[in-house]
């Protein structure tokens, strides 16, 4: 398909301002740009059909199953976009004064108040634009309470090798050294190996728990006291939170600072990669570090005040607001019991369809799973030569998203499937259905996998070429 | 009251049977029995209609301004109806990053027609597919740069307040010292930037339209930079881009901004759009994701995500930076935005925006709201108060206007074309009334 | 089974090196690095005039999914860089044992260096 500037006709534009009402004022020609950016010309009709063919060649929650691990890929609920949208939020200056704006501070803390309920954590900040945003704040802050304490020395961050990639980046931006913990065979944190490296040098530890391979580490108190009797603190992974919400708080376990992910497991949209929010709860030793702009509420008025000690902002004024309402709606309707049913429903899920596909498929771990597992398809790889990538091209051919593939990396052939609790058991039976029909085709008709997808407008990609000789911008 | 589980209590018995349970809270064996929550202390749960009157009441609380002549990182600009629409729609509000690009190519279409529209703006070779935000931009642009041998960057103080404490922040961890290169009639002293600048200082940031409005010598930054192989950053607003020599007219090394202006709305500050582009030479340093052209087994031209060995899920511990989610949804805005203005709609746009404030400033000047800054502007400036600012702003609040910012020695007010001649004579009135 | 020229010089981390004289040497990647790694998309050239120390990371490659440190094996100063891998890092695959990445000058010390013998054992462990 044309990309817009294929589509510009020189002379082509939509009648949107009025003619200037007021007196013009020239800028002197030395500060004018010599030549105009080539944008596209093109009529509102021509535009309109442009991302209409767009939207055809994606493929959303709106569409279909999406079963993609670790991103929990949940119905977006239509009312969240709605309420957004209100002109009270969607007009709201960042800077108009909160005597003018306490319908958002409310948000704030509202949303605040109970995710500090769900969380079992002392206080919230919605600063961080995303999950990695937040981790790279909660380090920030746990290096502000060592600093504060006068103990300079601890420059380690302790992280287990199943953990998603922006821990290690995380740690890397805040300037701490990553020490890297094995997995036991079952899949848990090595505890003799924690115990080794947790020393005083240790600044913290970050996990997600459940973790990666969908298991959740029953071991975690006796974890979360190593670290703390090293003199270290605990960090939480909020990505795989959806699996325990209402059942298990994080701060209960013994961590002291999390991150969650609003575009995960409180059904913001994705919108193709974000906006999303990573909000960060602390633990009250680390409130005097959070970033400005808290909200507290006093008399009858909300109000903004920065905590004693902040480490500052890590992006300006509030972060994604306009998430954050989302979020709010979405808790406002789950309530306690709601929220309880959805870790119920995404576990129960998850395990209904592992059911089925298990022997026919070979599960990473044995037994119950949390919200998601994972699948090795390394056998079926030496045996009939379809790896991972051929079964998760195939799936996109019977109409579903296809699984993470090739994560966590300590699995070879990896496929990660994560249903979550909004899908019905219709849905999950055709799915495993299809993934079985799959493994038949795999015995007797390899090629065709390695040719899949045949459905989707383009079939598969010189990845390769395009990294070699990288062209990042249309050529004019 | 809803959960969107779509299972009924019969069905959800059934499947747990399935799989060899009877009861849901054996699904969570293994947590710890002391770890389990009995119940969470929060409301019931709502039903839409409660929830539709809940949020409504809240949104009601805020005051929604009538005309807004307050800028200073977020400025109201109108979005065009198409715009909306884009934005609105469903399959790119719900698909996620498009890591399968035979089923995303809509998606990565989109964004490489972005990257393709925020290089022509910025007059750059390359730009990634967004960041979180201008304050964030501008603290990647300082990390890509930055070495073992040049730790040091120097940062205008005409540089948004918030994005000079978001560079603390994030230099804070990898120890990455921030130096800040005084103004001089609200202007970056070049002269201090001459003499601050020395072998160890990685890269100079500079804003313009700086925090005060006032068109900044980017290029002999960009000069004074170069001569001691520093880069350059420049911040610039976008709209500014279309009218004003682009960074990489004017020599920039590296071109970041807040790209809410094209088509985001104010929404309390977010979500917005950072941008970043920067010279081919760079390119590898270049953080976050990139969307690139090649084609399918076939030669069929598609897109797909590449460079990815730069990112954090590859690199891990040595990547530069740890960005994966960004602000897909809010760049497609802005590309559907710059399509449906095109580039002379856009320079228009940003005419307007500084004949209105210019407009301005002279009918605040006439009723006794002196300028504090000579020299050229874009659409915001600042003048002197004579009252307390609270007390003049206060005043226009009451007749549903939101004036200016307040900041030291006065007022930052700013114009774009959502304010017509009469409202600014309006604003002009009030202002002579209440200072009378 | 991975080629190993038998006038070369290897080091455990898969690099290569060839003497051009006592203190001046070319160094690469072996095709055993080359064939795990997959297609070679980027290669990041040293500056000329970095100083390189022997068992330490220089540089690296780049795969579309993967990336991988060059291990300096010498101790010395970099005099060169192969600025035809800048538009041509497929050269490493096809050709490993020409497509040198940098040359090193003034060299002070090495690695414990393994010859092709050697080396070959080490990589069939390796694989093992």
């Amino acid at each position: 398909m044309k990309l817009l500037f294929e589509k510009s006709v020189p002379g082509r534009a939509l009648s949107i301002l009025p003619p200037l009402d007021v007196p013009e004022a020239p800028v002197p020609e030395n500060l004018l740009r010599a030549e105009k950016p080539r944008l596209p010309e093109i009529s509102e009709n021509d535009l309109s059909r442009h991302y209409a063919a767009l939207e055809r060649r994606a493929f959303g929650v709106c569409d279909g199953f999406y079963p993609l691990g670790s991103c929990t890929m949940k119905y977006n609920p239509k009312v969240n976009e709605q309420m957004a949208a209100l002109d009270g939020f969607a007009r709201a200056h960042p800077l108009q004064g909160e005597q003018y704006a306490q319908g958002c501070l409310e948000v704030l803390f509202r949303a605040e108040q109970i995710l500090k309920e769900v969380t079992g954590m002392d206080a919230v900040t919605f600063q961080p634009a995303a999950g990695a945003h937040g981790e790279l704040l909660g380090l920030l802050l746990i290096n502000a309470y060592h600093r504060d304490r006068g103990d300079t020395k601890r420059k380690k961050v302790l992280v287990p090798d199943s953990a998603h990639g922006t821990n290690p980046a995380s740690a890397t931006m805040a300037g701490l050294e990553v020490i890297s913990i094995p997995s036991t065979a079952s899949g848990r944190v090595d505890l003799e190996a924690l115990k080794r490296a947790a020393g005083e040098d240790t600044a913290g530890l970050m996990l997600t728990n459940p973790n990666t391979l969908g298991i959740f580490d029953e071991n975690i108190q006796e974890i979360t006291r190593i670290v703390h009797d090293a003199g270290g603190l605990c960090y939480y992974d909020g990505a795989n939170l959806n699996a325990i919400l209402g059942v298990a708080r994080p701060g209960d376990m013994g961590f002291d600072v999390v991150h969650l992910n609003l575009h995960k497991t409180f059904s913001t949209p994705h919108g193709g990669g974000g906006p999303g929010s990573g909000p960060v709860g602390v633990k009250a030793i680390l409130k005097d570090f959070l970033p400005r702009d808290q909200v507290a509420k006093t008399d009858d008025m909300f109000r903004f005040f920065d905590p004693p000690k902040s480490v500052g902002r890590v992006k300006a004024f509030y972060g994604n607001f306009s998430v954050v309402v989302r979020a709010l709606s979405y808790m406002l309707t789950l309530g306690a019991e709601g929220m309880r049913e959805v870790a119920e429903g995404a576990v129960l899920n998850a395990n209904y369809m592992l059911k089925k596909l298990v022997p026919a498929y070979e599960p990473a771990q044995p037994g119950l799973c949390m919200h998601e597992f994972v699948l090795t398809l390394e056998k079926l790889k030496a045996e009939t030569g379809v790896s991972a990538l051929d079964v998760a091209k195939a799936m996109v051919d019977r109409g579903m998203h296809a699984p993470t593939m090739y994560f966590p990396l300590i699995v070879h052939e990896a496929l990660m499937v994560e249903p979550t609790e909004t899908e019905s058991r219709e849905t999950l039976d055709e799915a495993a259905e299809a993934m079985l029909d799959i493994l038949r085709l795999a015995r007797e008709d390899p090629q065709k996998l390695h040719d899949a997808p045949v459905t989707t407008p383009v079939n598969r990609l010189d990845e390769v070429g395009a990294a070699r000789n990288p062209v990042l911008r249309y050529q004019f | 009251m809803g959960s969107y589980v779509p299972s009924t209590e019969e069905e959800r018995l059934e499947m747990l049977r399935a799989i060899g349970l009877e009861r849901m809270d054996e699904l969570f064996a293994s947590v710890p029995e002391p770890l389990r929550v009995e119940t969470l202390n929060l409301d019931r749960g709502l039903s839409e209609l409660e929830l539709q009157r809940e949020m409504r009441y809240i949104a009601g609380r805020n005051r929604v301004f009538r005309s807004i002549f307050r800028g200073a990182g977020a400025y109201n600009h109108y979005i065009p109806a198409v715009v909306k629409s884009v934005a609105a729609k469903e399959r790119f509000l719900t698909t996620y990053t498009p890591y399968q690009a035979e089923l995303s190519q809509g998606v990565l279409q989109s964004i490489f027609e972005y990257q393709t529209m925020i290089a022509e703006l910025t007059g750059m070779d390359a730009s990634n597919a967004s960041v979180y935000d201008g304050a964030t931009a501008a603290a990647e642009a300082v990390n890509m740069l930055v070495d073992g041998k040049r730790r040091v960057a120097l940062v205008s103080e005409g540089v948004h307040p918030m994005t000079i404490e978001t560079l603390k922040t994030y230099a804070d961890g990898p120890g990455v010292e921030i130096r800040l290169v005084p103004l001089k009639d609200g202007r970056t002293d070049l002269d201090a930037l001459k003499g601050m600048l020395c072998d160890s200082c990685a890269c100079v940031l500079v804003q313009s339209p700086n925090f005060f409005g006032l068109i900044e010598d980017a290029e002999a930054a960009a000069n004074i930079a170069h001569e001691r192989r520093a880069k350059l950053i420049l911040s610039m607003n976008p709209t500014a881009c279309a009218l004003y020599k682009s960074p990489g007219e004017l020599g920039a090394d590296v071109a970041v901004g807040e790209g809410q202006p094209l088509g985001l709305p104010l929404s309390f500050g977010g979500a917005y759009l950072g941008f970043m582009a920067c010279k081919a030479p760079l390119l590898r340093k270049l953080p976050g994701r990139i969307v690139g052209r090649t084609t399918d087994r076939d030669g069929k031209r598609a897109f797909v995500l590449t460079l990815q060995a730069r990112e954090q899920h590859i690199r891990r511990e040595k990547a530069s930076s740890n960005i994966c989610s960004n602000q897909a949804l809010c760049a497609m805005t802005a590309a559907a935005y710059m399509a449906a203005l095109g580039a002379s709609g856009l320079t228009e746009v940003a005419s307007q925006c500084h004949a209105k404030a210019a407009y301005l400033r002279e009918k605040l000047a006439e009723v006794g709201l002196k300028p504090i800054h000579e020299g050229e502007f874009f659409h915001e400036f600042a003048t002197e108060c004579p009252i307390d600012p609270e007390k003049l702003l206060c005043a226009l609040a009451d007749r549903g206007i939101l004036g200016g910012l307040p900041v030291e020695g006065g007022i930052l007010w700013c114009a774009t074309e959502m304010n017509s001649r009469e409202d600014i004579d309006e604003v002009a009135a009030a202002v002579g009334e209440v200072l009378q | 089974m991975a080629h190993i020229p038998s006038e070369l010089l290897y080091a455990k981390s898969h690099e290569w090196v060839k003497f051009l004289s006592d203190d001046t040497a070319l160094v690469g990647i072996t095709d055993f690095a080359q064939a795990s790694l997959g297609d070679i998309v980027f290669v990041n050239l040293p500056e000329a005039g970095a100083e390189v120390v022997a068992g330490e990371v220089a540089t690296d490659v780049e795969s579309v999914k993967a990336v991988a440190d060059i291990v300096s094996p010498v101790s010395g100063t970099v005099s060169r860089a192969n600025a035809e891998l800048e538009g041509a890092p497929e050269a490493i695959n096809e050709r490993p044992y020409d497509a040198w990445i940098f040359e090193v000058s003034g060299i002070t010390g090495r690695e414990e260096l393994l010859d092709a013998a050697q080396y070959g054992k080490f990589c069939a462990e390796e694989e093992a």
